[in-house]
Parts: C-alpha cells; structure tokens; sequence
C-alpha cells in the first residue's frame, strides 16, 4: 500500500511544480543565508586561530621591551635561567610575508605553526639549513630563501614560520628576540621579573587574542546578521510548509477515504518532506558557499585592513558549516512542519478542504497571539532596562523579533479596519476589507519581510556608525602626518634635534604601564597642540576640557577604564604614586583591550622624569610629508618600518570600509531577495485559493485588469506599512546590537548615528521587492480566462 | 604544531622499531663506545658531543624528620642531532631535564627542553655545573654539589657530598646491553650523603639520606626489538649496594649488574646472573606497571622483594616512563630507585 500512497502524494507535487519549487526555493535560499553568514564566520575565525596558535597573543603573558624595542638574547637566557619558562619569538617582515621565528622546545603547547607528521625531520628544522612553514599564500614570496620552504595549510595567512634561529638568520637579526612567551604555569620558585630583566615589562594573557577581540565585534555583526537572516528563513519555510499542507488536505482526505490509516500517511509524510528538506538544504549550502566565495575576499580585505588580522581570502569547505546548514534545513522544516502534521493528524476524516480554514484558524488564535507579542515586547522593555551580559543581550534581541513579528499581522489589522471605517463608495469598502481578510494567509510572508527590512535597517545603522565612530578614532589616534617610532632614548634624543627644524611640530609621544584604579592600564602624555584640540571628540567632557588638561588639573581616560572602574567625570584618578587627578574627559579608544589615561606632557614628565619619549608624531604640511619621509629614512636612517604614514593609513581604512559597505549590501540584497520570495510564493498560493472570492467582485462589474491593479495596489500598500513598521523595529535593533551587545561583549559602546537616506534606499528596495513579488499573481489575474471565473459558479447548487 | 606532537618526533619514540627514546638507532656519524677506555677525569664528567645520547642521573632516598620517606630526581639529558658541539640556536645538542619529588601520596614532576648552543643548558667539567634553566647541579668538583630544581607545585635544595669512590659498570665502565653488543659507557657515585630542604605545596621539609648519580653516554645502547628496562638501584642496610636492569624485549631479555661490596668494590655480572620477576602490577595513567619485584641476584645470596613507595609515580613528560623510591625486604633489607620503560 505504501507504493500507491508514495504515488498518490508525490501527484500533488505533479500537478503543482510550482508549488514544489516554492517550497524547495525557499528552504534552499533560507539555508543559504544562513550557511553563507556562517561559511564567512567559519572560515574567519579558522584564520585567527591560525594566527593566535602561530603567535601565541593574547591566550599567554608575553614580556615586551619596555622602550617598544628588541631584547636581548641574553636577556632570555637570564630568565630562564631565573626560573622564568619563557619562550622566545622573533618577527619581521621578509618580502612582504610575516616571518615569525619560534623555539618549538619552550614554546607553550598549542604554539607553532604546522603539524609535523610522524618522520618530519625535527633536525632539518631545528638545525642546519632551516624549514621555513609557510601558508600557501606566502610560499611564492619567499622562492628565493635560504632556507627550505614547506607549504603549510594550518599556518595563519600571509604567515611563515620557522626555528628561531632561521629566523633571526633571514631577518638580519641575531641575537635579537622580539618579545618572550610567559608559559601560564610558572614553578614554585622564580627570582623576580625587576631583578632578572628590568627592561622588560610583563603583559599578562587576556582572554582572547588582541585581533581576536578586535574582529570579534564584527562576527558579532555577522553572526547577528546571520541569526536575523535566519529567522527570516524560517518564516519562509513555516510559509511554504503550511501552504503546501494546506493544499494537499483534498488529497489526504482522499487518501483516508481510501483507508490508509493515518499514522503511515503522517509518517510517509514527514519522510517525503524530510527528504525534500534534505535536497534544499544541500543546495542551500552550495549557494551558501558560493555567496560566501563571492564575499569572502571582500571580508578578508576588510578584517585586514581593519585590524591587521589576516584571514584566507580563499574558502575552504568546512564541515562545521556544512552540517550546520544542512541542519537548519532540516530543523527548520521539521519545526515548521511538526504544528501542520499534528494539525493533520487532528483533522476529522471527512473535513472538507477549506481553503479558509487557515485564516479562520489565525483569527482564532489571534487573541494568543496579541497576548503573545505583548508578552515578548514586555520582556525586550524588561532585558533593555535590567538585563546585563551577552545573553540577555541576545534575549533581548529574540524577544524584540520575535514580539514584532507576532504583533504584526495585528497591527496591519487594525490599520486596514481603520481604513474599512474610513473607506467611501463600494469599492474601497470591499479593498480593505478584503486586504483585512487576507491578512492571515499573508502574514508569515510579512513578517519575512518586516525582519528581513529591520535586520537591514539596524546593520546598516551599526556599520555605518562603526564607520563614523571609527574614522573620527582614526583622526584622534592619527592626527599626525608621520609616526616614527625609535629605538632608545639616546636615537629619540638625536632625532628630535635632528627633525625639528625640518617640520611644522613634533609631538612626543611619552607612555607608562601602571595600574590605574586598580585595572592594567598605560598613562599617555599629550602636548598642548592645536592639532589636538581641533581632532579629538570626547564622549563626555566638562567644559574647557583641554585647558583643564594643559593646567594639569584633570586627566582624561578612555571608555574602557570608564566603564571597568565605574569612574565618571570629576571621579579622581590616581596617575603617579603621590599624585590623583579628577576626570576631565572620556574618550573613545575602540579595540584596545586594557585603560588608557592621559596627562599633560609637563606633568607627565615631572611625575616620571625618567621616561624618554621614544615615539614621535610629526605635524607637516600634506605637500611635504613624502620628503621628510625619504629624508628620515635616507639621512637620518630610521628603517621603513619605523616610520608610519597617517594619510596612507587613513586612506586604506577608508577603503577597506568600502568593501565592509560591500559586503553588507550584498547581504541585504539577498535577504530582501529573500523576503521578496516569501511574498511571492504567499501571494501565489492565494491567488487560487481566493478566485471564488474574487469570482463575485467581477461578476459585479470590476473587470479583471483592476482586481489585477489592485492586487498590486494591496501588496504595496502591505509592504509600505510593513517598511513604515520595520524602520522604528530596525533602529531599536542597532540600538541593542551597539549599545548592549557591544558593550557587554567588548566593554564600549559604539555612539549610534541616523542615515535617513540609506533607510529610505531600503524602504524602495523593499517596495520594489514587494511589487515585483505581487506583479506575477496580479498579471495572471488580470489573464484569467472568464471562463475560469464563471466556473466558480457553476459548483453553486 | 603541538608541542607535545613535536616532541615525540624529537625523542623518537614512535616508531615500533626502535626502542625506548630512539636509543636503538643506528650511530651515523656518532663515535660508538668501545671496551678499554681510559677515564679521563674531571673531564669525562662534562658533556661528550660526538656521542649521541648522554645522561646526569641522580636519584635520592630521603627522609623527613617525622620519618616520611621521600623519592628525589634530578636529571639531564642530552641527545644530538650531529656529533659535533656548534654555537647558537643552529647547535645541535638538545638538553631535557626531569625532576621530580615522590612523597608516599603525591608524585611531582617537571620537565624542561633546551638549546645547547645558547647558553640555556649544558654541562661544563670544571669547576662542575650542569644545568638546564634554572635547575643546576653545581660543585667544584663532583664530590661536593648543590642540586636545585622545581616545577609549579615543588622546588628542592640539596647538598651532596660523596662519602666513597667513583663505581665502573660492566668491564670497567663499558656496559653492554645486548648479546649483539651494543653498549654504553657507565660510571656512578652512589655514595652522596644528601640534605636540604624541600619545598612543597604543604610547606618546607628539612630532609636528609642517600644519593646516587649515574653517568652514561653512548651512540646506540638497545638493540633493535628492545622495547625497555627495568633497572634497580639498591642500597642495602649492611652497606652493599646492587645496580641491575633487564632489557627487556624479544626472548628472555638481557641482564646486567654491578654488586657493590661496601668498600667499594665492584663485581661485574654478565646476562642471567640477575632475575627480576614482576609479581603485581598496578593501574598508572591508563597502563599496568609492576609496582611489587622480587629480585635475585643468587651468586650475592640477593632474594629480595622491591616495593614502590607510591605506585603512582609515573613520570607524564614528553617520553613518559616510571621512577621512583623502593623498599627492600627480604635477604636484604634496604633502599633504592626504581625505573621503568616502555609500558605501553
């Protein structure tokens, strides 16, 4: 019997391809959001883990010289030989591949570059001509090296790595380490750090890495966007599951008749969809990839261009993502699929297939459903005023959508009884009552599409004030034109001599390492410079704050020390051991992980006179910064890599924000592709189950060229109360997502910033979607032969 | 690459073939031990490059003023790469150093991995020093010596002085270790008096007893299809000692031992004339290890039973093994070290 029944369901597909293409379309494009968002993250974080293993920052403490510079071989030795389990790194640049040197028998575990199978020659490594382990990405730069170079797809991007005697060799650099690995378990007994090497300072590890934290807050907009996306694809999927049980009851109800007995139909049923979940779901993963191939190198480009982390701008397939998109096909189907089939399995034998009996059944349930959204709205109001942390962050997020996307289909309701009480002549009375009347079978394609309008909204309000916000940081940090960093007091001394007379002002950039209010942090000088007061935006500031300053009455801290310290303007800050400050100003210093303080330069320099500034920002005119560089370099001879262009930093960064903006558009589109879909499917689906409502109205006299215009008519005017809906639910989304997610994830809150034009650019996309998805159904109405409209009477008795 | 990964491929100990720590392997390039060699101290005490592998194994049986016997390691390892010396990170001569401290409850053990070439590890003749880190055994001579070493939960602070002559093992400090020949050179002091301090997560322990230290150097010790040894170092109340081990592999294996009369004297044992039988073993990190011998050395009147102080002292480094204090009852009564390799 199983075979019969197998024939006879596979038959409504049959005679409804549409229908299956629908159904297969949308979980297939639902997948591949979700597993593109996912690809990009995936192959991202692989790439920081690369590098964090390679490099060890962050997970361990490391010993830095304290004047910025190298240290010392012997210096390693003498800690070791303190008790200090220390591991040596030495790193530098080797045609334009990051070179880094390790000592792999004192490396911390988990440190290195490549997995050395079972025969790898650890003496060729350890000794003699060297192994050089690079990413594919670098093998080509370093052709001509001396020294062996193996491909190593485990090595971090743009990376090589070799022993660190290899290393010091290639670079020119022996005798020199770049900075000292501290292993987390230190023994009993170690002589102290001050009196072993008191040149180095200790950096204790943090939580994750410094690129780690830096490019976290994006994935954090990716995996948000990602959440988002997907939850616009489960509308999608509930959508077209629902409508295609819907159709299919005349066949079950036959099927019954027939005897076959219901636990085999529903069982027979959840296998087919099951399968066809299975079927979009992998081409769901496959179209996932291939966005995500497309978007990749743009990710790659920005994360690099933000925060030097370097990511593959290639894909690799990942299990993790595979099976997660194939698994939010098939969830994502059962889910939608589990309240249809027990619905079915409750359906008296012979009920007849009406096609109202969904819409019916969500006017009963809309009381729930009011009681519902009101419940989810009041618990976001609840997590935004008293929830504190990630996970309330995100709860706050679900209950806020969630909630919307309930209360939609309600609102609308309303608003069409509005317009039916308001409406004059026949015709506007029978639009809005039949807009009204629609509402249900329409309103899980609306709330695709209200979603899919406020995820945009919020994460182009998020990038584009982490835009704002970040090059108005880039102006602060880098108000001068040329940074140059020197070796010792002694260079910095002949520099400044050297270089004053060749540019418009030299800042000297003095710092400290101290606890500050209790937290690690590094005290900063400032000059009294015009540059300084023109530039900086503070988050919060008492008036005349750079007087303040330039008296030496007040301090200014970042918001990081702000926040951890709970210090607010006018709390006092202890800056030297003798010496407290009230707070003058709060600024924003977004990535850098630990506080930050800054003082006048005369006072820092009296409370730390022994501190030489060894770093220098130099004010020039824009026309004359390539010659000072070229002087510095060839006259004075500080290497390249000491010296730091502003401009072409700035300008880099602006680009890489471009290609952010690229990305993030090429996302919205899809998701509003995708929204648009749902609509179209919705409207489809309606299209013939409403034909003996519409048969009526022309047999009235409205001919079918108007039913077809105000069919498009009614879906614009859904999308625009929609859009009208999405916007405020958008901007309370990039509220949460940079004034809660961000600040529990990374301890700032990125200032939020309005774009009206990009909003209104959405609103037309979403329009324009919405309308494109109504234009199909409407022409076919407005093509339906008389005679299929006549037929509708013929079944009268 | 982890680290641990790494190590196995540098103490190889992986392939099936070679036995325990890659000692079997062949000696290309590396001078092999031969019999009738002259000592030439201080000097042999230092480190011998041109050979492959080479040890300062110190061993203590120590006591703490409320009589808890307490176990002490201290040793390093050298392994070549090349026989040759060489300066800076491209020397080939690697250093490994084990401590540890065995208490009749805890088993404390930390290891450390060097460089030769720049100064982090390495062992000089005169005056004595050899270290690794921050662990040194220094003297001016071997007789006297300060031996420190600690991990994150144990540091100790040892005196030695030798209280008796320099032991030669085998032919006069040529050990064989196989029928096929391989062998070693191998000369002891078993004669420290130790005191010091050890540190400990629940305090200072002021504690006293006996060392012993093994020298030994070689290119190719086990033969191929030796898979471990047990070996004993025994020091018996009457003031005899007994140095054994049994190599075990293929067959019936091949044993050794020195017996050491108390003026110091030795005699020389050829295969056979020692038998170890294990007789219970005891579970220790995921493997069986004997913890309970009985040991003969029936040409000495030796019919001794050997129990570990604390079963669990298994050394989880990079090439994990068993070592730690014994008890010894029996036809003798008595103290001593215990190692064994090569319990999968």
């Amino acid at each position: 019997m199983t075979g019969p029944v197998i024939a006879a369901l596979w038959s409504h597909w049959r005679r409804n391809p549409l229908q299956l293409f629908t159904l297969l379309a949308g979980l297939a494009l639902a997948t591949a959001l979700w597993s593109g968002v996912q690809a990009i993250n995936a192959e991202a974080r692989a790439s920081y883990d690369a590098a964090a293993a390679t490099l060890g920052e962050g997970r361990y403490g490391q010993l830095i010289a304290r004047d910025g510079g190298v240290i010392a071989q012997d210096s390693y030795v003498a800690l070791r030989r303190a008790g200090w389990l220390v591991s040596p790194v030495v790193e530098g640049r080797l045609q334009g591949v990051r070179l880094v040197g390790i000592d792999p028998l004192t490396a911390p575990g988990g440190i290195g570059p490549v997995t050395l199978g079972e025969g790898a020659d650890i003496g060729a490594f350890l000794a003699g001509r060297g192994q050089v382990f690079a990413h594919p990405d670098a093998v080509a730069a370093l052709a001509d090296l001396d020294a062996d170079v193996i491909v190593a797809p485990d090595a971090a991007p743009g990376t090589a790595v070799t022993d660190i005697g290899v290393a010091q060799r290639l670079l020119g650099r022996e005798g020199q380490v770049s900075r000292l690995i501290v292993a987390p378990v230190q023994p009993l007994v170690q002589r102290p750090l001050a009196e072993v090497a008191p040149e180095l300072d200790l950096r204790p590890a943090r939580g994750g890495s410094d690129i780690g934290r830096l490019t976290d807050s994006f994935h954090l907009n990716l995996t948000a966007f990602g959440l988002l996306s997907f939850a616009v694809g489960i509308f999608i999927v509930h959508g077209a599951i629902g409508l295609a049980f819907e159709q299919r009851r005349p066949v079950v109800r036959t099927l019954r008749a027939l005897g076959v007995p219901l636990g085999r139909l529903v069982w027979l049923m959840a296998a087919e969809l099951m399968g066809l979940a299975l079927v979009a779901g992998l081409a769901g993963v496959a179209l996932g990839y291939v966005v995500a191939a497309a978007l990749l190198p743009d990710v790659a480009a920005t994360l690099r261009g933000l925060y030097g982390a370097d990511v593959a701008g290639a894909l690799t397939l990942r299990p993790v993502w595979l099976v997660s998109g194939i698994a939010i096909a098939l969830g994502g189907t059962a889910l939608a699929a589990g309240g249809a089939l027990w619905r079915m399995t409750r359906m008296p034998l012979l009920a007849s297939a009406s096609p109202r009996a969904m819409s019916m059944a969500a006017g009963r349930g809309a009381r729930l459903q009011a009681v519902g959204a009101l419940g989810l709205l009041a618990l976001a109001g609840a997590l935004a005023l008293w929830g504190s942390g990630l996970v309330a962050g995100f709860g706050l997020l679900a209950a806020l959508l969630m909630g919307a996307a309930l209360a939609l289909p309600l609102v609308l309701d309303r608003v069409m009884a509005l317009g039916q009480g308001r409406a004059r002549g026949v015709v506007a009375g029978w639009f809005w009552a039949d807009t009204r009347q629609q509402l249900p079978g329409l309103s899980l394609a609306l709330a695709a599409l209200l979603l899919a309008m406020a995820a945009n909204v919020g994460v182009a309000t998020m990038v584009s004030s982490f835009r704002l916000t970040f090059v108005g940081f880039l102006d602060r940090v880098l108000t001068s034109e040329l940074y140059v960093y020197t070796a010792d007091a002694d260079q910095a001394a002949l520099l400044e001599e050297w270089v004053t007379p060749r540019v418009d002002d030299v800042l000297p950039l003095y710092s400290v390492a101290r606890g500050i209010a209790g937290l690690p942090s590094e005290l900063y000088s400032a000059r009294d410079a015009a540059t300084y007061r023109e530039n900086w935006r503070f988050l919060a500031a008492v008036p005349q704050v750079w007087d303040v300053l330039a008296a030496g009455e007040g301090v200014l801290v970042n918001e990081q020390l702000a926040r951890r310290a709970g210090l607010a303007l006018g709390d006092t800050v202890a800056v030297a051991a003798d010496r407290a400050l009230p707070v003058a100003g709060i600024y924003g210093d977004y990535g850098n992980p630990i506080g930050q303080a800054i003082v006048t330069e005369p006072l820092f320099r009296a409370l730390y006179p022994d501190i030489a500034a060894t770093r220098f920002g130099l004010r020039i005119a824009p026309e004359e910064v390539a010659g000072v560089r070229d002087a510095l370099r060839d006259d004075f001879g500080l290497p390249a890599a000491n010296i730091v262009d502003q401009a072409a930093i700035k300008a880099f960064s602006l680009s890489v924000f471009e290609r952010t903006f690229k990305v993030t558009t090429a996302l919205n589109v899809l998701t509003l592709a995708v929204a648009g879909f749902a609509m179209l499917m919705s409207l489809l689906t309606l299209a013939t189950m409403r034909l003996p409502q519409l048969a009526p109205v022309w047999a009235l006299g409205l001919t079918r060229r108007a039913l077809g215009r105000y069919e498009l008519l009614r879906a614009v005017l859904l999308a625009v109360l929609t859009a009208a809906l999405a916007l405020p639910l958008g901007l309370a989304l990039a509220w949460v997502l940079l004034a809660v997610v961000n600040v529990a994830a990374f301890g700032w809150r990125l200032p939020m910033f309005f774009f009206p034009a990009d909003y209104a650019r959405l609103g037309l996309f979403a329009l324009l979607a919405a309308g494109l998805a109504a234009l199909w159904p409407a022409l076919r109405l407005a093509r339906t032969p008389p005679a299929v409209l006549l037929k509708v009477f013929s079944n009268e008795r | 690459m982890n680290a641990r990964v790494f190590l196995l491929c540098l103490w190889p100990l992986a392939a099936q073939a070679q036995g325990f720590a890659g000692l079997g392997a062949t000696a290309d390039g590396f001078a092999v031990p031969a019999p009738g060699r002259v000592f030439d101290f201080p000097a042999d005490h230092g480190a011998h490059p041109d050979y492959r592998i080479e040890w300062w194994y110190l061993t203590a049986n120590l006591t703490g003023p409320d009589g808890t016997p307490y176990g002490l390691q201290w040793t390093l390892f050298r392994s070549a790469l090349a026989p040759e010396a060489g300066e800076g990170w491209a020397a080939p001569q690697l250093w490994m150093g084990h401590a540890a401290v065995t208490t009749p409850e805890a088993h404390y053990v930390a290891e450390r991995l060097a460089r030769g070439g720049i100064g982090q590890a390495g062992v000089t003749a005169v005056p004595f020093s050899a270290w690794i880190d921050d662990w040194a055994l220094n003297g001016i001579d071997l007789d006297t010596l300060r031996m420190t070493a600690g991990g994150a939960a144990f540091a100790y602070d040892m005196v030695l002085s030798a209280t008796g002559p320099l032991v030669f093992h085998g032919d006069a400090g040529y050990s064989e270790k196989s029928a096929e020949g391989q062998a070693s050179y191998y000369y002891s002091q078993p004669y420290y008096q130790v005191e010091g301090v050890l540190t400990l997560p629940e305090g200072d322990v002021r504690v006293s007893g006996q060392g012993w230290l093994d020298r030994e150097w070689s290119s190719q010790p086990l033969a191929e299809g030796q898979s471990g040894w047990d070996w004993f170092s025994l020091s018996f109340d009457d003031g005899a000692k007994l140095m054994g081990f049994v190599l075990r592999g293929e067959g019936a294996g091949y044993s050794s031992a020195t017996w050491i009369a108390p003026d110091g004297v030795t005699t020389a044992f050829a295969d056979g004339a020692l038998v170890a039988t294990p007789l219970q073993s005891a579970p220790v990190a995921g493997r069986d290890v004997p913890v309970l011998w009985r040991v003969e050395l029936p040409a000495r009147g030796v019919d001794v039973t050997v129990k570990a102080i604390n079963p669990g002292a298994w050394m989880e480094v990079s090439v994990p093994y068993w070592e730690g204090p014994v008890t010894v009852t029996g036809s003798h009564g008595g103290r001593g070290y215990l190692e064994m390799t090569g319990y999968e």
